[in-house]
């Protein structure tokens, strides 16, 4: 309860992660605020069936709220009527000279905040992904501010979870995403650290994953716990094994 | 094995108006546009840029790609062409400055398109002279809001117009993103080196491998350079080309 994960991802794609946590939340009965900045709802929803959830049930039945990105986007640049429903659009700072992203933090705060009718299981903020913000204009500390107020808001108060996914090259030359990066990482209390392997493509190996568990945060003197295994994507699941014990090698 | 699919097309001679006379196209030429209409709003965004989503918005809109009016039934895809974006012919100075005065017109523009692209039946290939942007950045913000991103390294100017191992080439593909769009995995490609060849009425595009080690006068050092070579190939990059792929269903 209460934890931030950052998955982070270089020189592949770690969105498989974002599928397995917002399947394995749903499954769990908590409620979801899915903020989806990269692909339609489509797109999730098709792999979330290949998972065993379906994100249309979940958002008909109040469990799941979905920020699609690129179409609030779409609203915000070519909608001439006025907002609908009184609230202001999450992403207005892309098009206002003010680059702040409380109207995103309010939506999300407003997702999470529990109804009085509400039996879900503790409340979870997903994010994918998070280095989208920084190309539409919002500045590092921006960033940072957003979520640390949504840290105060579904960690704290709420006692809620939240998975964040941002993207990391090596000799990356984008300083403001390797800001955010860096300055995420010390405040997580669990990195997945997702890597293409350096030796290059693999057919029966994807990457590594680098798991991290940041006890060092709890203060005792511990040591952070960390964790490599080798995975495999495969259509509807994901094979995790110890380095070089692949199957293909054994 | 040669297909025709694809490779009617003559780099010498202007295209034959009877091709293009029979589809319908439409065509968004800045000049044009801006003398058309001198004053647009488009807010904090490069203003070409904005006019450019305005006018594909429009076509999608009235051509019924986005599916709105189900009497104007497509049957058809709306295929989109962006050439140089970014560069002075759009106003951008990301090509011709150290610090652009606004660095997030490009991306910004890149993500409503891919908004547009998904909600219609619609894609779109863009080509960007990203050897011209000096802030790398940039370019890895671009690679991250696109689907598919292909760059061209063309040997012109290069060390490696002399280099043995690429006579017979004019330059290196670099497939640096493929989509994974509807599906955990994606199709990777076992074939990293490729190679293209830009002839007057073919463009080819074949796998570069080292060439066999026949003969016995080969000396040490040249294999070595070879190998130096081999080791390049990943390096560098020209002009860019970006296809963004469409839907949503």
């Amino acid at each position: 309860q209460g934890k931030f994960t950052l998955l982070r991802d270089t020189r592949t794609d770690g969105s498989f992660l974002v599928h397995h946590f917002l399947s394995f939340y749903l499954r769990a009965g908590c409620k979801v605020c899915f903020v989806a900045l990269l692909q339609s709802f489509s797109h999730y929803n098709i792999i979330a069936q290949k998972l065993g959830v379906s994100l249309t049930a979940a958002k008909e039945r109040g469990q799941l709220v979905f920020l699609e990105g690129l179409k609030s986007c779409l609203d915000l640049w070519f909608g001439e009527q006025e907002e609908q429903s009184g609230q202001p659009n999450p992403l207005q700072f892309i098009s206002e000279s003010t680059s702040d992203l409380k109207a995103l933090f309010d939506f999300v705060r407003v997702s999470l905040t529990p109804a009085s009718s509400d039996s879900w299981k503790g409340p979870v903020l997903l994010v994918d992904d998070l280095s989208v913000l920084l190309s539409l204009g919002a500045t590092p500390v921006v960033v940072l501010d957003f979520i640390h107020y949504c840290r105060v808001v579904v960690c704290s108060q709420l006692k809620g979870n939240i998975v964040v996914l941002v993207h990391s090259n090596e000799d990356s030359e984008d300083e403001e995403n390797e800001l955010v990066v860096n300055s995420l990482c010390h405040h997580s209390d669990l990195i997945l650290w997702v890597e293409g392997l350096a030796t290059g493509f693999c057919k029966d190996v994807h990457g590594q994953i680098k798991i991290t568990r940041r006890v060092s945060l709890e203060l005792t003197g511990e040591q952070d716990v960390i964790q490599i295994y080798q995975y495999k994507i495969q259509d509807k699941n994901v094979t995790f094994f110890a380095r070089g014990l692949s199957a293909a090698v054994l | 094995t040669s297909t025709k699919f694809g490779h009617y097309y003559d780099v010498s001679k202007t295209m034959s108006p009877e091709l293009f006379q029979s589809i319908k196209w439409h065509s968004f030429y800045l000049p044009e546009e801006l003398s058309l209409q001198p004053t647009v709003k488009t807010c904090n965004m490069n203003s070409a840029y904005g006019r450019l989503l305005l006018s594909i918005q429009r076509i999608i809109y009235q051509e019924g790609f986005d599916g709105s009016d189900p009497q104007k039934k497509q049957k058809n895809i709306l295929r989109i062409g962006i050439q140089s974006l970014g560069s002075l012919l759009w106003g951008d100075d990301i090509c011709c400055s150290d610090t652009p005065e606004d660095i997030h017109s490009l991306t910004k523009f890149l993500y409503v398109l891919r908004g547009l692209l998904r909600k219609s039946l619609s894609a779109c290939i863009i080509t960007i002279p990203a050897h011209l942007i000096e802030n790398k950045a940039i370019m890895e913000r671009v690679t991250n809001l696109s689907d598919t991103v292909v760059g061209l390294e063309s040997f012109i100017g290069s060390e490696r117009e002399t280099n043995p191992l690429y006579k017979d080439y004019h330059g290196l593909v670099h497939v640096r993103q493929i989509p994974r769009l509807n599906s955990l995995i994606c199709d990777v490609s076992d074939t990293k080196d490729l190679a293209f060849r830009l002839k007057r009425k073919l463009f080819t595009i074949e796998r570069l491998h080292l060439p066999p080690d026949l003969s016995d006068t080969v000396s040490r050092t040249s294999k070595q350079e070879l190998a130096g070579s081999a080791k390049l190939l990943s390096s560098g990059c020209g002009a860019m080309a970006i296809g963004k792929k469409h839907l949503d269903f």
